[in-house]
């Protein structure tokens, strides 16, 4: 059978599994674009990668990836943080994300980000996040931003 | 190159020079499945991305005007999604708030059919040193 096209296809009763949710969200659309794949999870986080390519590259003199890419990692990855903690599948909008920039990412290194989900109310979820070329103990960025549900409520 | 001297991460994401305000680059990305995110709606990453590259193309276009040759290192960058981007051309514009010798603050508004109704903005904070 295929993969449902979209998370808004998913039976209500589904319960949230950011490793198949994963395959969906980074096969189409501008995730796929970037090629972002599944890593990991645990009960209140999710890593993906983000695999280096000329193309996703900022400063063309340094090979230093865009921080575009580095955004969409996070965003991607800490939006699935949320749908695992609650473990249900909420539509939702990203409210803001701010991303701070220990240093530039290695040419030629993979990104992994890893997201968290550090509080969830009714309505809003609090993330945070790291994105690292290789060390998690150093990081390339920092990230903390917020979501809000749109249709339904997080608990 | 396209005439806002765009990186290679905005050539293929598709990001162009639409046209130049009071000395500030507009850019705008068309919508394909390269920017879309949830079904329907423009990905809040690409819009990121856009309003970057706004923000940096309005910096460059500053640090022009005043002759000065500049190396720029993103310090960081705080978003707003203040409404969902749909199926359509989306626009973007930096505007340099305070770049003195060290660092510079940019502000960047991302758009579709109405400037005066802004779907994102960025603020964006970038370390200056002197180039070479």
């Amino acid at each position: 059978m295929d993969e449902p096209r979209s998370l808004q296809d998913l039976p209500a009763d589904f319960v949230f599994d950011p490793a198949r949710a994963s395959k969906m969200m980074t096969r189409h659309g501008h995730g796929g674009w970037l090629g972002l794949s599944y890593q990991d999870h645990g009960p209140d986080w999710v890593e993906l990668a983000l695999p280096w390519r000329d193309e996703l590259v900022g400063v063309a003199e340094t090979g230093v990836l865009a921080s575009g890419p580095i955004i969409s990692l996070m965003d991607n990855a800490t939006s699935m943080s949320v749908w695992t903690l609650s473990g249900r599948f909420t539509p939702h909008a990203t409210l803001d994300l701010r991303v701070d920039y220990m240093r530039a990412a290695a040419p030629g290194r993979t990104v992994i980000g890893r997201g968290e989900c550090y509080k969830l109310t009714r309505t809003i979820a609090f993330i945070r996040g790291i994105a690292h070329d290789g060390d998690p103990e150093d990081p390339v960025a920092h990230v903390i931003g917020t979501f809000m549900a749109t249709h339904g409520a997080y608990l | 190159m396209n005439g806002a001297n765009l990186p290679p991460y905005a050539d293929a994401l598709g990001i162009g020079l639409d046209h130049d305000e009071d000395g500030n680059p507009v850019l705008f990305v068309d919508y394909s499945e390269r920017v879309a995110g949830r079904p329907g709606y423009l990905h809040g990453g690409a819009m990121s991305g856009l309003m970057e590259m706004a923000a940096i193309a309005a910096l460059r276009a500053e640090l022009n005007r005043r002759g000065e040759a500049m190396k720029l290192k993103p310090v960081n960058v705080q978003v707003e999604f203040m409404r969902g981007g749909t199926e359509q051309r989306t626009f973007a514009m930096g505007k340099v708030t305070r770049a003195g010798r060290r660092v510079a603050l940019v502000n960047a508004e991302c758009w579709q059919d109405d400037p005066a109704k802004p779907i994102a903005l960025a603020q964006m904070k970038v370390l200056l040193s002197p180039a070479g």
